[in-house]
């Protein structure tokens, strides 16, 4: 056996109890990639119980990342390296695990109590169920205890470290320096020397573990390619962080403050969690009694002329939506973001799905009409914060950004763009008073192009006016019930969503060209999987196109015309085919829906097999 | 310099509509001499309303005004107020908005001290969708949705604010120029949150339902006007007086003029008392039950945020304010 391998790309999945620190774990070497120079894109995958019974499958708590030359757009489809921390996460992972990998076994964990709680009549270890893989036990809990023991912590304190000790391990297995590591933990536990020493001590104990090599077989090192980045400074970052930063970002650019105003929900809190550390950036945030509260703090912010924003996740969205009427009405900017979950009602807390996208176009009473965007990719959410916000404030209306849980928590390497390079995002202004028109008039005219009118705050002189969700008169902007006017009024709100599209960029491909035998059409955070699978069929001779949406509602004007060009449309979703009965309803377009709503994102294998599929036969030269 | 504004520089082209005789004319009419006589800005006054009747109120007053959705007017105003601590907030709420459907709402805006002043109409009924009983309507109330009288017990929209821990509780009458005058100019004064109950006649759907104590012939025996450090006292000529029972720890009725040094004096600050005042049923306690100082939210939190909220740090930096890497 090779101890030393050289890959172009390797996925390792980490798995334990939720107590066992698996996303810290992977978080920082996650961290450690990154600043090696590699391509990498994580997924953490953990229950919604914050410490379930320990020992038990439903309680397991994984991180698995990708990493590599790159591109690599998904945390990748089935792991060749293991680490397992119980008998539990053994038997969760195992079925994921690529024929021939490497699993790293926690052995002192392999107990009769552990292995029953995991469902084990057995011990896999000696069954001979383990035989296809490369197998490397070492007893981390006691090797982390002896490697803790001198700072005197107390037993479950000692045993907290042994992500730690298991990172160490890991890290010497791809040969990473151990220093920024430990700068972090320095950083972390500064005003707890015990707590900090005795982390850095169980790093190191792994790391060195691994190089003295104690085990009976050689644990392997990998060497795998460095990425091939386009220049420029670069960080790591998860969907959470761009998305706030993003927000924070669009505030400066259009030199208004922010005021985000949320209710704690899974998967949509770590927003609220970064963005209450960017005051110093103009964003404050208000948590407040309920969704509806939230949603309603943040229309009154935008009134008061601070840009309002507002995030949940489906549940929570549901309940704003009798406020995200009264923004319409009202014609007040504001920024919905939906970190989409499975469902219906709790459903499944942390698992991704993009199954709210009816929610999104349809779900409110009347016809009231909302902007729907989505962002694509960890990084992608700064561009789609920014882009949400935009549109808001240009057409003075309520925008919905869809996310979703996987990439709210995975992270990739993300190139930091230059904020010079941005267009500022302008209001319209208050006009100027004029003797002989009502005030009422004047902030109700509104543009010709976008439709939206001028956004007037409380403490402007001369335009004190009324606004309301009772309907209004087009012109004069007082209360009508007038038959004609509400006619007119529905309309100019349908138009208002036209005009959206009127100023979104043409619909381009990702790969493949504009026109052929199918079109793979992706929204969300399926463009990973859905970008590597085209790229596979390419390869493979198949004439298949990648068609990315980040407009949802309204589409780009364009969009019909370019899926005409081709004979077959696939449509690929985490629902049962939202954006293929989307399809239907607004361009009168036939797709083919393919599913899935199991929790998991896409793997890519599974793409690109249900692309051979549609395209049984090679009918073009990719190259 | 501008003249001085006049009530009538408050009133909005809109026609008022309301049924005729109805008590928020008389509100109404408080609230926009109220602001041309305290020299209120109209641009820097809002009115934020939720749904009802009372919520047209916003329509009717020349100064920037929001009517929202049923219940939320709490929420609203408290972005707004957070958006702008400048501004004079006013919602405006009835008992179903402000304690049915945004009880919530109107707990926690006083909870934290939100600096709006929230005028509850009461008037123990749902007038606009045409006469349902409301959580403040008394067991018994026959309406269209309890023919045969209602079971819910009543909900005291004092004791509520009070237990939501409001620093500000008022109470006055729709027709009582003088009284609500006052109670207006103590909430404008103060900082943080000021609810004020104000019973308002429904002259279609509950007509007299506050006759017992509002009455004119029957006032002065059935009202207690509360003033700080004056004798909790009541009557034609202040005869009687209100004492401590420390026995039964409730207030009792006493003759004032032959225990004189028994008598109560009112102070607002004493939140035990103003627990007291509110569940006295006769007379009812009118005026300032409760006032007491504190921050309010918006300074609160103003304060907390790096440069009272002032951006000072760009973009740029906070990307870059982490472990990052140079590809060449």
């Amino acid at each position: 056996m090779s101890t030393s391998q050289t890959r172009q790309s390797i996925v390792i999945r980490l798995a334990g109890d939720s107590g066992d620190g698996v996303q810290l774990m992977g978080s920082q070497f996650a961290a450690s990639t990154a600043l090696h120079g590699f391509d990498f894109a994580t997924f953490p995958d953990f229950p919604a119980e914050i410490r379930a019974p320990a020992g038990s499958t439903f309680g397991v708590s994984a991180y698995q990342i990708n990493l590599g030359a790159g591109p690599i757009t998904t945390a990748g489809d089935a792991p060749q390296v293991l680490v397992a921390f119980n008998p539990a996460a053994l038997q969760a992972s195992l079925p994921l695990l690529e024929p021939g990998g490497l699993i790293v076994l926690n052995s002192d964990s392999f107990t009769e109590r552990n292995l029953l709680k995991a469902g084990y009549d057995h011990d896999p270890r000696h069954a001979g169920e383990l035989d296809a893989y490369q197998v490397i036990e070492a007893d981390i809990g006691r090797l982390n205890m002896e490697a803790v023991k001198p700072f005197g912590l107390s037993k479950s304190d000692s045993g907290l470290c042994k992500n730690f000790w298991s990172l160490g391990l890991l890290l010497w297995m791809f040969d990473r320096n151990l220093q920024p590591i430990i700068d972090w933990i320095s950083r972390k536990f500064a005003s707890k020397d015990v707590f900090r020493d005795a982390n850095i001590a169980a790093l190191r104990a792994g790391h060195a573990y691994a190089e003295t090599a104690e085990l009976a077989a050689a644990l392997p090192q990998f060497a795998v390619d460095a990425a091939k980045f386009a220049a420029g400074e670069y960080r790591g970052i998860t969907g959470a962080e761009a998305l706030s930063l993003g927000i924070a970002a669009a505030g400066e650019l259009a030199e208004r403050r922010v005021l985000f105003c949320s209710y704690p929900i899974t998967p949509a809190s770590p927003l609220l969690h970064r963005l209450a550390q960017l005051g110093e950036f103009g964003v404050g945030t208000f948590q407040a009694e309920d969704e509806i509260a939230a949603i309603c703090a943040a229309i009154g912010a935008s009134y008061g002329g601070m840009i309002g924003v507002t995030s949940s996740s489906g549940p929570g969205i549901a309940l704003k939506t009798e406020a995200m009427g009264l923004a319409i009405s009202a014609e007040l900017p504001l920024v919905i973001v939906n970190s989409q979950r499975g469902g219906p009602s709790t459903g499944l807390p942390t698992k991704t799905e993009q199954s709210d996208l009816y929610q999104a176009v349809y779900g409110r009473n009347a016809d009231t009409p909302i902007p729907v965007i989505a962002a694509r990719s960890p990084g992608d959410c700064f561009d789609a914060a920014i882009e949400a916000t935009r549109i808001a404030i240009r057409h003075m209306t309520p925008v919905i950004l869809l996310s979703d849980g996987y990439l709210a928590n995975a992270a990739e390497p993300w190139l930091l763009p230059d904020m010079s390079t941005y267009e500022r995002i302008a209001s319209n202004p208050a006009p100027k008073p004029v003797k002989g028109k009502e005030a009422q008039a004047q902030v109700f005219d509104r543009d010709s192009n976008t439709l939206g009118r001028p956004w007037v705050s409380p403490g402007v002189p001369e335009l004190m006016h009324r606004l309301g969700g009772l309907e209004k008169d087009l012109h004069s902007g007082h209360i009508s019930y007038a038959a004609d006017n509400h006619q007119a009024m529905t309309q100019m709100r349908a138009a208002k969503l036209a005009a959206v599209a009127a100023f979104i960029p043409p619909q381009q491909t990702e790969i493949g060209p504009a026109s052929g035998d199918l079109a793979v059409v992706s929204w969300g955070s399926t463009y990973g999987p859905v970008y590597q699978a085209v790229a596979r069929a390419r390869r493979m001779g198949r004439a298949a196109s990648h068609i990315h949406l980040r407009h949802l509602h309204p589409f780009p004007a364009n969009l019909g015309n370019l899926l005409a060009g081709f004979s077959r449309v696939l449509v690929p979703e985490m629902n049962m085919g939202q954006l293929a009965s989307l399809l239907r309803d607004k361009l009168s377009l036939q797709s083919e829906s393919f599913c899935k709503v199991s929790g998991q994102p896409f793997t890519i294998d599974e793409l690109y097999r249900e692309i051979l599929r549609q395209l049984p036969s090679g009918s073009e030269a990719a190259q | 310099m501008s003249k001085p504004l006049l009530p009538k520089d408050f009133a909005t082209s809109q026609e008022v509509r309301w049924c005729p005789g109805c008590g928020d004319y008389a509100i109404l009419k408080a609230m926009q001499k109220f602001l041309a006589e305290t020299g209120c800005r109209k641009e820097t006054t809002v009115f934020v309303s939720g749904i009802g009747c009372s919520s047209r109120f916003p329509y009717y007053v020349d100064t920037y005004g929001f009517h929202t959705i049923h219940g939320r007017a709490p929420a609203v105003a408290t972005g707004l107020k957070l958006a702008n601590p400048d501004l004079d907030v006013w919602v405006v709420t009835g008992d179903g908005d402000g304690l049915s459907i945004g009880g919530n709402h109107l707990l926690h805006a006083l909870r934290r001290n939100v600096g709006i002043k929230v005028l509850l109409f009461n008037n123990e009924i749902y007038g606009l969708t045409k006469g349902q009983y409301s959580p403040t309507s008394r067991v018994g109330t026959r309406s269209p949705s309890s023919p045969a009288g209602s079971l819910d017990r009543p909900l005291s929209a004092g004791a509520f604010a009070l237990g939501a821990g409001a620093t500000f509780l008022a109470r006055a009458i729709d027709t009582d120029k003088q009284g609500l005058a006052e109670v207006l100019a103590a909430a404008h004064a103060h900082e943080g949150s000021a609810f004020i109950e104000i019973f308002q006649n429904c002259i279609v759907y509950n007509d007299e339902v506050f006759a017992a104590f509002t009455d004119k012939a029957r006032a002065p025996q059935h009202q207690l006007r509360l003033r700080q450090g004056e004798p909790l006292v009541f009557g034609a000529a202040n005869e009687q007086g209100l004492a401590l029972d420390s026995h039964n720890l409730c207030l009792e009725v006493i003759d004032a003029n032959r225990e004189p040094e028994r008598v109560l004096r009112h102070d607002a600050g004493n939140k035990l008392l103003a627990q007291l005042l509110v569940d006295l049923q006769d007379p009812v306690a009118l005026g300032v039950l409760r006032s007491t100082s504190g921050k309010s939210f918006e300074h609160a939190y103003y304060e907390s945020l790096p440069g009272n909220f002032r951006r000072s740090a760009s973009i740029n930096e906070a990307l870059r304010n982490t472990n990052t890497w140079i590809v060449k």
